[in-house]
């Protein structure tokens, strides 16, 4: 095991004090570290928002890049280099709003990333406005009528897209949280953890209270390779809401099914030299 | 000789089949090529032509007037024959018309039914061609059995030795003796351009005219050693190579205008992450859907400001597929000497116009990477990703391939280790060590292509594609006794913007203008912009339809004379 201390970053933390991203952080470290990871083997990859700042706050590669789009780089980087272990950490807005169609296609592609979306149901970073994740009737000064669209269910939506790991979690169930985070970056595939995490400024309705009242755990012989119960459990919302990996199934993985991943090193370490031109001049002779 | 074939009809009858036989075995026997294509955004049916232009000397355009029309239907007779030369003929089928004035009518459904299957016709339409140019029989018809071996070999042989028996031999070509080379198209010079270059990742949305790089690309996967991924949509596909760039191989994207506005945002993320990025625009007439299968060059001014904010960028207009293949190598190692995005300009007529030319030389490429590797890396200090130097350009490490070293790139001002700032003053810093890549690249810039005299009274202003035309025009011009001492200057790099030669020349000259496939004269503007020169005139075209020579003389014509 990693000494976790390798993992803290020295950039001081702009996020507030008692937000759900706090133990976000100390978990994901954690995760790595039992699983015996090195700083420079690890890419996390972000979009914007207060969870994309997460590349900052720990000590691992990082590719901070635009709203909505921790998914397409965090593809190309896992093309570039399967060797790595990419993780995207960023939030719901990000995921499921402005990142909506990378979301969709990079479970369709199994690609062996893992994503965390630290769900907060709220958007933090431009104070308050409704996310894709925030419940009906919860006014904000934007929605002053109540939201009236209906939220995503972003767990059934990945499995109906094929996704191959998909789970829940909560910062408030540290211990499960880590397990979960292990579970899924160990998945060969693409990996999708939504973790509840309150927003303490923003979201005065799913507060941590409400979280914790709200979730349940699922039961160890819970069988998670079901599909259609899966599916059924990622409805569920009113009378409880399930804690714990609710489907996983083994699929070959973008770099499986692709013979130049598949085969030989990983490109990035692959010697190119111009000469592989020259087989091909008589495509046009 | 110079000789001008026009095959026309609607899509789905087989012209590209004809066409490329027969192109590709004049090349084979030893003439130079230049073929053009006029497509419908459609895949069955409307009026497509292609335009096959053989010669004893090298080619670099199109051109207006014909010598030989083979029409597949009747609206390429009535569309064309105005073009054709008096001495010229339109052939076709009889059943489509028969022997009046220069249109001839053969029987070729009738070869091909008795060649045992109509699809043959355009395969009897290959032999009556050949056969009235008088070209070597023999050789062709292996190339028929090796093209048609999964469709009836057997009936297209004997449909093309039907036709060829249709005709005497009309026109007595000269031998041609061109040594060893290649039929190609701007776009398959860019993939492989890319190949040489050592790119293993190419992400793009289909988009025409840039769709042919990717096809290509794709059917080369296994061989090359390179993944083609069809990405979601545009954002991805340039998220996606920059992505992989930062994770330290070369990847690459392309697209059209309409997909170049969807990446913008990501293309001000590689110039604040200073991730090296090569994009091809392959331009087509716009705004918004515009004119999907037509050419234009009204991205240039797009080109030189999209994204907001200030970032370094390089813009390189490609001018011809032999220029596509070297730029696109060029472009990589500018891109990773600076850690920018570099763009490259295309077509829709660079992207679809094939010419001969010599086999590509890659001994003169070389792939340079800029790039720290383990072993000569100080593993005592913290890497910085934006580390300050003397010349702005920070070293640069691939994540994950240095023991204890991380690599943290941010699309936020970030300070020298790449994290969030809000600080005044390394706000200017970073924004000075970007910027301060564009003094740099002002070393790597090559000058236009300078044609005719050093000291002109009028002095001709064109970019990328135009080159070929402007070429040829240059050529008639010399015939015109009146016109006056003439000199042109085709730019391929485009930003920054090489000025000597444009200074130099425009001193002497009493008239500029400006020749481009646009409506503002955008070349115009930005040499305005940068130097104060001014053009007094302009050829402009904007019609989704490449100028021609004759056109370029007719309009100089009248703007100078």
């Amino acid at each position: 095991m990693t000494d976790v201390k390798c993992f803290h970053s020295s950039d001081p933390s702009a996020w507030c004090p008692g937000c759900g991203n706090h133990a976000l952080l100390a978990a994901l470290k954690e995760a790595l570290a039992q699983l015996d990871k090195k700083p420079h083997e690890v890419l996390v990859c972000s979009g914007i928002g207060q969870a994309a700042k997460t590349p900052h706050y720990i000590n691992t590669n990082g590719f901070n890049g635009l709203h909505g789009r921790a998914l397409p780089p965090a593809f190309g980087a896992k093309v570039a280099n399967k060797d790595l272990t990419v993780i995207v950490n960023t939030g719901d807005g990000d995921s499921y709003g402005e990142g909506g169609n990378h979301f969709i296609h990079n479970m369709r592609r199994n690609v062996d990333i893992t994503h965390f979306v630290h769900d907060n149901m709220i958007y933090g970073l431009t104070k308050g406005q409704a996310s894709p994740t925030t419940q009906k009737k919860h006014t904000t000064e934007v929605q002053t009528e109540g939201v009236t669209l209906d939220p995503v269910k972003p767990l059934a939506m990945a499995i109906t897209m094929g996704a191959t790991f998909v789970a829940r979690g909560f910062v408030g169930e540290k211990n499960q949280l880590i397990e979960l985070m292990k579970a899924a970056i160990t998945h060969p595939g693409y990996a999708l953890l939504d973790i509840f995490q309150p927003c303490v400024v923003f979201n005065k309705v799913n507060t941590f209270q409400w979280y914790k009242e709200q979730t349940y755990t699922l039961p160890e012989d819970y069988d998670s390779s079901n599909k259609q119960q899966a599916l059924m459990k990622a409805f569920e919302w009113e009378n409880g809401i399930p804690l714990g990996i609710l489907y996983k199934e083994d699929k070959p993985t973008y770099t499986d099914q692709r013979e130049v991943l598949r085969e030989g090193p990983a490109l990035v370490n692959r010697k190119l030299s111009p000469e592989r031109v020259a087989e091909f001049f008589n495509d046009f002779r | 000789m110079d000789h001008n074939l026009l095959i026309g009809g609607a899509a789905g009858q087989g012209m590209d089949t004809l066409s490329s036989l027969f192109e590709r075995y004049l090349m084979r026997q030893g003439y130079q090529v230049f073929v053009s294509k006029d497509y419908m955004s459609r895949v069955r049916g409307g009026h497509n032509f292609i335009q096959i232009r053989f010669s004893d000397q090298p080619l670099t355009s199109h051109r207006y007037s014909l010598d030989l029309i083979a029409a597949m239907d009747e609206t390429t007779i009535r569309e064309h024959l105005p073009r054709l030369n008096p001495e010229g003929y339109a052939l076709c089928d009889e059943k489509l018309q028969e022997e009046k004035g220069q249109v001839l009518g053969f029987p070729l459904e009738a070869s091909a039914k008795e060649a045992g299957n109509p699809k043959t016709f355009t395969t009897a339409f290959l032999g009556l061609l050949v056969k009235w140019y008088g070209l070597d029989q023999e050789s062709i018809e292996g190339m028929i059995l090796e093209a048609f071996q999964d469709r009836s070999p057997e009936a297209n042989l004997k449909a093309y030795q039907l036709g060829a028996g249709l005709t005497e031999t009309r026109i007595d070509l000269p031998q041609a003796s061109g040594k060893d080379q290649i039929l190609i198209n701007g776009n398959e010079a860019i993939a492989l351009g890319a190949i040489a270059a050592g790119v293993t990742f190419y992400s793009a949305y289909p988009m025409t005219p840039s769709t042919s790089i990717m096809n290509y690309l794709a059917s080369k996967q296994s061989e090359a050693g390179i993944v083609v991924e069809q990405a979601e949509d545009e954002i991805a596909a340039i998220n996606m190579a920059i992505g992989a760039n930062f994770t330290g191989i070369r990847a690459m994207t392309g697209t059209s205008g309409g997909g170049f506005s969807l990446m913008t945002e990501a293309l001000g993320l590689a110039g604040i992450t200073e991730t090296p990025l090569v994009v091809a625009n392959v331009q087509r007439p716009g705004p918004a859907t515009g004119f999907p299968t037509r050419t234009e060059q009204s991205d240039l001014s797009f080109m030189l400001t999209a994204s907001h904010g200030e970032i370094p960028r390089m813009i390189t207009a490609l001018r011809n597929p032999r220029e596509s293949f070297y730029q696109t190598a060029r472009a990589f190692n500018l891109s990773e000497k600076y850690q920018i995005p570099v763009i490259l300009l295309s077509d829709q007529y660079l992207a679809d116009y094939s010419v001969t030319t010599d086999v590509f030389d890659y001994s003169h490429i070389t792939i340079d990477r800029y790039i720290d590797e383990d072993s000569e890396y100080d593993h005592e200090t913290p890497y910085k990703r934006y580390a300050l130097t003397e010349n702005g350009i920070s070293p640069r490490l691939i994540p994950g391939k240095v023991a204890d070293q991380i690599v943290l790139a941010d699309s936020d001002e970030h300070d020298e280790a790449g994290h969030i700032t809000e600080s005044a003053s390394i706000r200017i810093q970073m924004m000075k060590k970007r910027m301060g890549k564009m003094e740099l690249l002002k070393d790597e810039i090559e000058e236009p292509w300078h044609w005719g005299t050093d000291q002109p009274e009028v002095l001709l202003l064109a970019w990328g594609s135009v080159a070929g035309p402007l070429q040829e025009a240059l050529h008639l011009l010399q015939k015109e006794k009146d016109f006056p001492e003439v000199a042109a200057l085709v730019f391929g790099d485009l930003w920054p913007l090489p000025v000597e030669k444009l200074k130099k020349l425009s001193a002497s000259a009493k008239s500029i203008i400006n020749i481009e496939q646009n409506y503002t004269g955008q070349l115009a503007k930005l040499l305005r912009q940068e130097t104060g020169i001014f053009c007094q005139h302009s050829y402009l075209k904007y019609d989704g339809r490449q100028m021609t020579p004759e056109e370029i003389v007719e309009a100089l014509k009248k703007e100078v004379l």
